[in-house]
């Protein structure tokens, strides 16, 4: 890094900052005079953090900056150097207890960190070097290295693929390691280069390191006998990468190019920013007030102490001379002293435990999602998976839910439904299936009125299988012989179902995305079989069980900004053909407008029917625009700056003027239960906008599907279509209908919402919103003025909406509109689910983010906070994991707070009778232990187990998700009422025993009670109330709380007699000495803690039960209120009417 | 049962821990249990409200102050801290018996036994015998630590002050003035582990020996091994003034155990007649505006008297029951008509 920056600052060769120059083998080239070797990095990996040097400070240095730590520190500085009335001790010793568990903690892990760098650098790998085969660690691999790599070996760094043991330069990679995809991926050798790598003389120049891994740039110079270097490109299909493993190659050969800490892997490691959940920040809010309370209560004490001390008589009086040193010190500094003491004294209120607790009921309540069985999906055999547990409340608080549609929504499952060639239907039915009566008009055989001419339904099928960039599993090849012959005509083109079925099982087809396979098992139905492809030449059967060879010019690659992908080959007979299919918008454009209008129908009617959609179009290259186009790619995969555009610039120069053949329907079905699921997600107030990339009809219909949108919803569509207007701009049209839609869904809806936040009452109209990506564009890029306002229409067009839909979505648009709600007002919590990698960009902007274990790869899931293996998973992770996380840890907040300011009020309240001079009230044991041992058990063990509402109950009504909404249990409200409680009990302990005390000669023999009695009646009313209060709130008796709860009561009596029944020898003062037996041998003392505990748990049980009257029955009205609203709702008219055309057709296996 | 399902590795363990289904009690606190529960808790705070306010009623108190602030007091005359070994008394009557055993307490108010600094200014290694701390003394028995060069022992602040009036009590018998004295018990007035276990004197005979090279506290007229020239077993640390002194207050206002009565003709009390106090007053108070009191009182099962807890007790026991009925009421209105 400084290197680099040092090198600009120079002026160095400016290509060198940009590029990077390897020379292989570092064999200087001719063209270079002087040969310097550049300075790379070298091949180690270095992932820890510590070294056995560094750990100690590092780790210090990193603990103590958090902000809590920090402060303790502090308190206990403050203890050590000044003189104060509780020992270093009392905060050292838990201070110390957090720092060294989580020191070995993180010591542990670097360790493992270490394990695993050392077993990577010191992994023996062969580099050839003077036609030498060299055994070096990886560690010592540096640029320019020729390194081979065997079979099933991981590469050790990224390497440019020079030479390869396949014959056609090619070897296969998986990347499961890096990106999750497990099919085999095929890399390409640089073309040209020569067998003989020993005398191969060239450099590379590629980019500097960056994170994707999909994208790499570069071209290599070979030098051959003094000619003018020959010149190829590189890019990412020659990159193999550190991490991804050979397969079905027996050795490649490839120079180093990026290694150690550059290599891709290694800065995609990168860790994620931290997301922090509402809870936390609650917890920061609440400790502030504390820590003012604390300030506060030091200052109050300290200037009542000088004033106090303004009386003669008190200030110094005989019997307590001051010594020589106290007289001495200057009065300012002495009431800072005794400011501090005082925040000493106090500090207690801020317990370190609380960190401890929460990060333990984090760590350990996230065990509860791994091991849910319900989360198990025996299909991956997987269940979820836990990337943090910093956020586990967060699930219970989600109000928005952004959805992917395909993968999520649906099961990304393809399967070719039909197809449309010319203009005419062609649908494939499996013999077996039975018929739904909605088809009828179908005919009930497949034979079909009208058919297009044989010749472009064969072409129609060859683009199928051709334009695509579906791999053919190698092991299935010895299977195709018995196919072959068993091919009969069925269905007007030529079908076998049962034969199909059996080839279909025996040819496993790998593709990045599954609507590829489906098309090409589609094809295969009608006849024609992709066999493979092989040194270039695509092979395909077609009906008549020939060979057709192709000869693979161009792979035009699909990406989402175009929206197609094409494919160049060249048929046995000379003719050079582009076929290209892509969604429609995309191909309309480009093709003949007088053959649209034919395929439109189909299209449009497939795509409210929720198929997806594909066109196929196809062109006749002349050998001129071949070779244009031919030299137009070369040159933009050659060139090193914008390469991408560039490419794109071709890629939109070629695929033009097309003609249109046909348009496929691909089914994707509903994920289980989607529908439940999206109903219950809005049952729980949760509203649930569905963010695709799809096109609009299809994603409506699976709006619909799913019940977002229900037969009543009004739908306010604002998408191109709806600006369209002959009359006005776009931007009028766009200004028009905002106001519009707001007016309807805002204002009017206004003085029936008012009062009722989050209502979502059947009477109301439902609006569903629907927008577009390019319709957002412009939202969001009109001119500076509008912006901010057509940006707070739409949102809270939407907010007002009970689902929205957004179709047409790049990848960032997703997390445009993530972002856009996340901080809108009242900063709502977000959740992004979703599949894809086009997920990746909202899962991470979402304040939770969930992948799902889907098809696509496992980008979102590595990205996600929590992956779950299917959508219907998600119900039971928000309602009723995340529900009873956030009550148990926002219970686990109040109740510390409340704990210890009950602990430390009556020390407060002391200081009034004792002169202000920071006697403390408790024994320091007591003060220590208070939160470590006597009561933190309990509440950790209901902050895992509790279920205030038992789980199933929770699943079954969603309703109850929305007590809790808004993070309820946190806000200023309930935090007043613990804080209340706390007073309240503080007070009653204090004066309680004060009123006890006021005749001290408590025992049947008249003996009195000193100061120490005083405080340890007042430390066994506290330890018994905080955790009987606990066990008020417990609602869910596990024999673990049941241990814990008694068990640590039974604890603190045993050590308060252990504590004060042995005189200790490591003691300066024996204070508490038989004070605790003592005090139990007075009846009196007995009776003042029952008394009190009593006292302060009665108005709590009281409160229980007056609110009890109202509690189940309203309950009960609620539920049945639900139940008959749920009867009379529209939705259950509709579903009958949904059923038939959504839920029956996605069901029906065809 | 045919198992066709394979058991994966990564299947969670079915366990009821791991599925939160552990077997739990869901206690509901209804009507049906509160409302009784109260009207019980209520009676029998009630009962023991009764108890306890008829006990501590039955306790009979003394007190009188003495610290001679007003002219007509009897001790007015010593409250002059410029007056040495002033001896006043204090005359009263009891009407009827005062029940034994009577206990005798000394009070003191606005002082701050509780003070911090007060409270850490002794040396317990000292105060258990250990010879080594009566050369040096702790620190922390600061300013007490050594009087002329030669190490204070008892050190500290604590010890520094202890108490040192003394009390003798007479009963006026027959007509002609003379008085008989009201033999006083010292013994069993501090704690049992204080006497036996806590403190203890350095096994030294004669214990004199032990104080060799030390000074008495400055405050103190006698040294610590002269305390009671009566009884060797009450002197050094263990003497029992001292170690109810030793025993520090918690709040300003307290009162510490002197002696009991429970000898001779007073085992059964003080019976009625007149009575004398004499007093010697050495312990200054009026400096920082202290109150000095003599407590004459029996003790029931419960220790001295005390009302607050008889009253809370019924006032809670009332409340309770006062509380169901309007929860009764409540729930006549509101959930019986509902329910079934």
């Amino acid at each position: 890094m400084l290197r680099r920056r040092l090198n600009r600052l120079l002026g160095g060769d400016e290509r060198r900052v940009d590029n990077r120059t390897i020379y292989i083998g570092h064999r200087s080239c001719p063209a270079s005079e002087v040969f310097i070797p550049p300075k790379f990095c070298d091949n180690r990996i270095v992932s820890s953090k510590y070294t056995v040097w560094n750990f100690l400070p590092k780790n210090l240095f990193e603990q103590f900056r958090r902000i809590a730590n920090f402060y303790f520190l502090i308190i206990f500085l403050v203890q050590v150097i000044v003189d104060t009335p509780t020992s270093p001790v009392t905060s050292g010793l838990p201070l110390f207890f957090v720092i060294t568990v989580t020191a070995i903690k993180q010591g542990y892990e670097d360790w493992l960190r270490h394990k695993a760098d050392n077993e990577v650098n010191k992994y023996p790998v062969t580099v050839l070097e003077d036609g030498r085969r060299i055994n070096k660690e990886s560690e010592k691999i540096k640029v320019g290295d020729v390194v081979e790599v065997k079979e099933d070996e991981t590469f050790p760094c990224d390497l440019i693929l020079l030479q390869s043991s396949r014959d056609d330069g090619t070897c296969f990679v998986t990347t499961a390691s890096l990106d999750g995809e497990s099919n085999h991926k095929t890399h390409y050798m640089v073309p040209d280069t020569e067998k003989d790598l020993e005398a191969l003389n060239a450099t590379i120049e590629c980019e500097q390191p960056q994170p994707d891994l999909y994208k790499f740039t570069g071209r290599m110079h070979i030098y051959k006998n003094n000619q003018e270097p020959a010149v190829s490109p590189l890019g990412p299909e020659n990159l193999l990468l550190k991490g991804a493993t050979l397969k079905n190659t027996q050795k490649i050969c490839g120079v180093a190019v990026y290694t150690g800490m550059e290599t891709k892997m290694a800065l995609n490691y990168q860790g994620k920013s931290q997301k922090r959940s509402a809870v936390e920040k609650s917890i920061n809010a609440f400790l502030l007030v504390y820590l003012c309370i604390l300030v506060s209560k030091a200052l109050v004490c300290t200037t009542l102490k000088y004033v106090w001390q303004s009386n003669p008589g008190h200030d110094e009086p005989w019997y307590n001379e001051k010594t020589q040193r106290e007289k001495d010190t200057n009065l300012y500094l002495k009431m800072f002293t005794d400011f501090l003491s005082f925040m000493v004294l106090f500090n207690f209120i801020i317990p370190v435990s609380m960190y401890v607790t929460v990060e333990m009921q984090k760590f350990l309540g996230s065990f509860f999602i791994t091991w849910d069985k319900d989360f198990f999906d025996p299909e991956i055999e997987e269940g979820a998976l836990v990337n943090t547990s910093d956020l586990n409340e967060e699930l219970g608080q989600v109000e928005y839910v952004f959805t992917d549609k395909t993968g999520t929504l649906t099961q990304n499952n393809m399967e070719f439904i039909e197809c449309c060639i010319d203009g005419f239907q062609y649908k494939y039915r499996d013999v077996s299936t039975e018929l739904d009566g909605f088809c009828v008009t179908d005919g009930p055989v497949s034979k079909l009125q009208e058919k297009a001419g044989r010749e472009k339904e064969e072409l129609f099928l060859r683009a199928l299988c051709l334009c695509h960039t579906v791999q053919v599993k190698e092991a299935t090849e010895q299977c195709q012989g018995q196919g072959d012959g068993l091919i009969d005509q069925v269905d007007g083109l030529g079908v076998d179902g049962e034969v199909h079925q059996l080839l279909q099982e025996q040819r496993g087809f790998i593709a990045s995305s599954p609507d590829e396979i489906a098309l090409v098992k589609g094809a295969m139905r009608y006849g024609f079989t992709y066999l493979g492809l092989e040194s270039k030449t695509m092979k395909i059967m077609n009906r008549h069980s020939e060979i057709e060879m192709y000869e693979l010019l161009h792979v035009l690659n699909f990406d989402p900004v175009r929206r197609r992908m094409s494919v160049i080959v060249r048929s046995r007979s000379g003719d050079t053909l582009l076929f290209c299919k892509g969604a429609d918008s995309s191909i309309f454009p480009r093709v003949r407008q007088e053959e649209v209008e034919r395929i439109r129908m189909h299209v449009e009617r497939n795509a409210t029917e929720g198929y997806r959609t594909l066109c196929v179009a196809f062109k006749r290259l002349s050998a001129e625009e071949y070779a244009q186009a031919d030299e137009g790619l070369r040159e933009a995969r050659l060139a090193m700056q914008d390469r991408e555009e560039r490419l794109m610039a071709v890629y939109n120069q070629v695929e033009t003027g097309m003609s249109l053949i046909g348009a496929t329907a691909v089914e994707d079905r509903l994920q289980e239960e989607a529908a439940e699921t999206m109903e219950a997600l809005q049952g729980a107030g949760m509203k649930v906008w569905v963010l695709t990339g799809d096109k609009m009809e299809t994603a409506k219909s699976t709006c619909y599907a799913c019940r977002l949108f229900q037969k009543n919803t009004e739908l306010l569509e604002l998408t191109v279509r709806t600006l369209e207007d002959e009359s006005k701009t776009r931007e009028q049209r766009l200004h028009d209908l905002l106001l519009e839609y707001h007016k309807k869904a805002v204002q009017d809806a206004l003085p029936i919402k008012a009062g009722v936040t989050r209502s979502w009452s059947m009477s109301n109209q439902d609006y569903g919103f629907i927008i577009d990506g390019a319709t957002l564009t412009m939202v969001f890029n009109s001119s500076e003025s509008n912006s901010s306002s057509y940006k707070s229409l739409l949102l809270q067009i939407c907010q007002n909406c009970t689902a929205v839909l957004c179709c047409r979505m790049a990848p960032l648009q997703k997390a445009q509109i993530v972002k856009m709600v996340k901080n809108s007002k009242g900063s709502p919590i977000t959740l992004s689910i979703g599949d894809g990698a086009n997920d990746v960009s909202m899962i991470l902007e979402a304040h939770v983010g969930i992948g799902i274990k889907g098809k696509e790869g496992r980008q979102a899931v590595r990205n996600s906070d929590y992956a779950i293996p299917k959508l219907k998973h998600l119900k039971k992770l928000l309602l009723a994991h995340g529900h009873l996380y956030y009550v148990r840890i926002a219970h686990l907040v109040q109740y510390f707070f409340y704990k210890n300011l009950c602990f430390i009020l009556p020390q407060f309240l002391y200081q009034f009778f004792c002169g202000y001079s920071q006697q403390p009230l408790y024994d320091a044991a007591y003060l220590t232990m208070y939160n470590i041992c006597f009561t933190s058990m309990p509440i950790l063990a209901y902050s895992l187990l509790e279920q205030h509402i038992c789980i199933e109950v929770l699943l079954d009504n969603a309703t109850l998700y929305r007590e809790i909404a808004k993070n309820a249990m946190l806000r200023w409200g309930p935090f007043l009422y613990w804080t209340l409680l706390g007073v309240f009990h503080g007070l009653l302990f204090f004066f309680g025993v004060r009123c006890l005390f006021s005749n001290p000669a408590l025992q049947d023999n008249g003996q009195v009670f000193g100061n120490w009695s005083y405080g340890t009646i007042v430390f066994t009313v506290l330890v018994f109330t905080v955790t009987l209060k606990l066990a008020l709130d417990t609602r869910h008796w596990t024999w673990i709380n049941h241990f814990v709860i008694w068990g640590s009561l039974a604890f603190y009596v045993f050590f308060s007699f252990f504590w004060g029944g042995i005189i200790w020898p490591f003691l300066k003062q024996q204070r508490l000495y038989f004070v605790f037996a003592n005090m139990l041998s007075s009846v009196s003392a007995w009776l003042v803690i029952i008394l009190l505990i009593l006292l302060s748990l009665l108005p709590e049980i009281l409160l229980v039960v007056l609110r009890k009257p109202r509690g189940p029955h309203a309950r009960q009205k609620k539920l049945a209120q639900s139940s008959v609203g749920g009867l009379q709702s529209p939705r259950s008219s509709a579903r009958p009417l949904l059923m038939r055309t959504f839920s029956d057709e996605s069901n029906t296996v065809i | 049962m045919v198992k066709d399902e394979k058991e994966s590795a990564n299947r969670p363990d079915n366990t009821a821990f791991t599925q939160q289904r552990l077997p739990a009690w869901q206690p509901m606190l209804s009507a049906g249990i509160i409302i009784p529960g109260f009207v019980l808790i209520g009676l029998a705070f009630i009962g023991i409200g009764v108890v306890l306010f008829i006990s501590s009623r039955s306790i009979q108190v003394l007190e009188m102050d003495y610290t001679g602030v007003e002219q007509k007091s009897a001790c007015f005359k010593c409250s002059d801290p410029t007056v040495k070994d002033c001896i006043c008394s204090l005359e009263f009557s009891i009407d009827s018996l005062f029940k034994g055993p009577v206990f005798m307490y000394y009070g003191l108010s606005n002082y701050f036994q509780n003070y911090r600094r007060y409270g850490v200014s002794k040396d317990y290694n000292q105060l258990y015998g250990d010879l080594t701390y009566f050369k040096t003394p702790s620190d922390t028995c600061a300013p007490y630590v050594y009087d002329k060069n030669k190490p204070i022992v008892p050190c500290g602040s604590i010890a520094n002050s202890m108490f040192n009036d003394t009390f003798r009590l007479y009963q006026s018998v027959g007509t002609n003035g003379t008085k008989k004295q009201v033999p006083f018990d010292g013994k069993g007035i501090a704690w049992w582990t204080d006497y036996n276990i806590k403190y203890r004197n350095p096994s030294v005979v004669p214990l004199m020996d032990a104080f060799n090279g030390t000074t008495k506290p400055i405050f103190w007229s006698k040294t610590a091994y002269e305390l009671d020239p009566t009884d060797p077993n009450n002197n050094g640390f263990i003497n029992e003034d001292f170690l109810v002194w030793m025993r520090r207050a918690a709040l300003p206002d307290f009162r510490k155990l002197y002696r009991r009565i429970t000898a001779g003709d007073y085992a059964e009390g003080l019976p009625a007649g007149n009575y004398s106090l004499e007093i010697s007053y050495n312990y200054p108070v009026l400096s920082f505006g202290g109150r000095k009191k003599v407590v004459f009182s029996n003790v029931s099962w419960m220790g001295g008297r005390n009302e607050f807890l008889g009253i809370a007790y019924l006032v809670i026991g009332a409340l309770c029951v006062f509380m169901s009925i309007v929860m009764l009421i409540v729930y006549a209105k509101f959930k019986f008509p509902d329910d079934e």
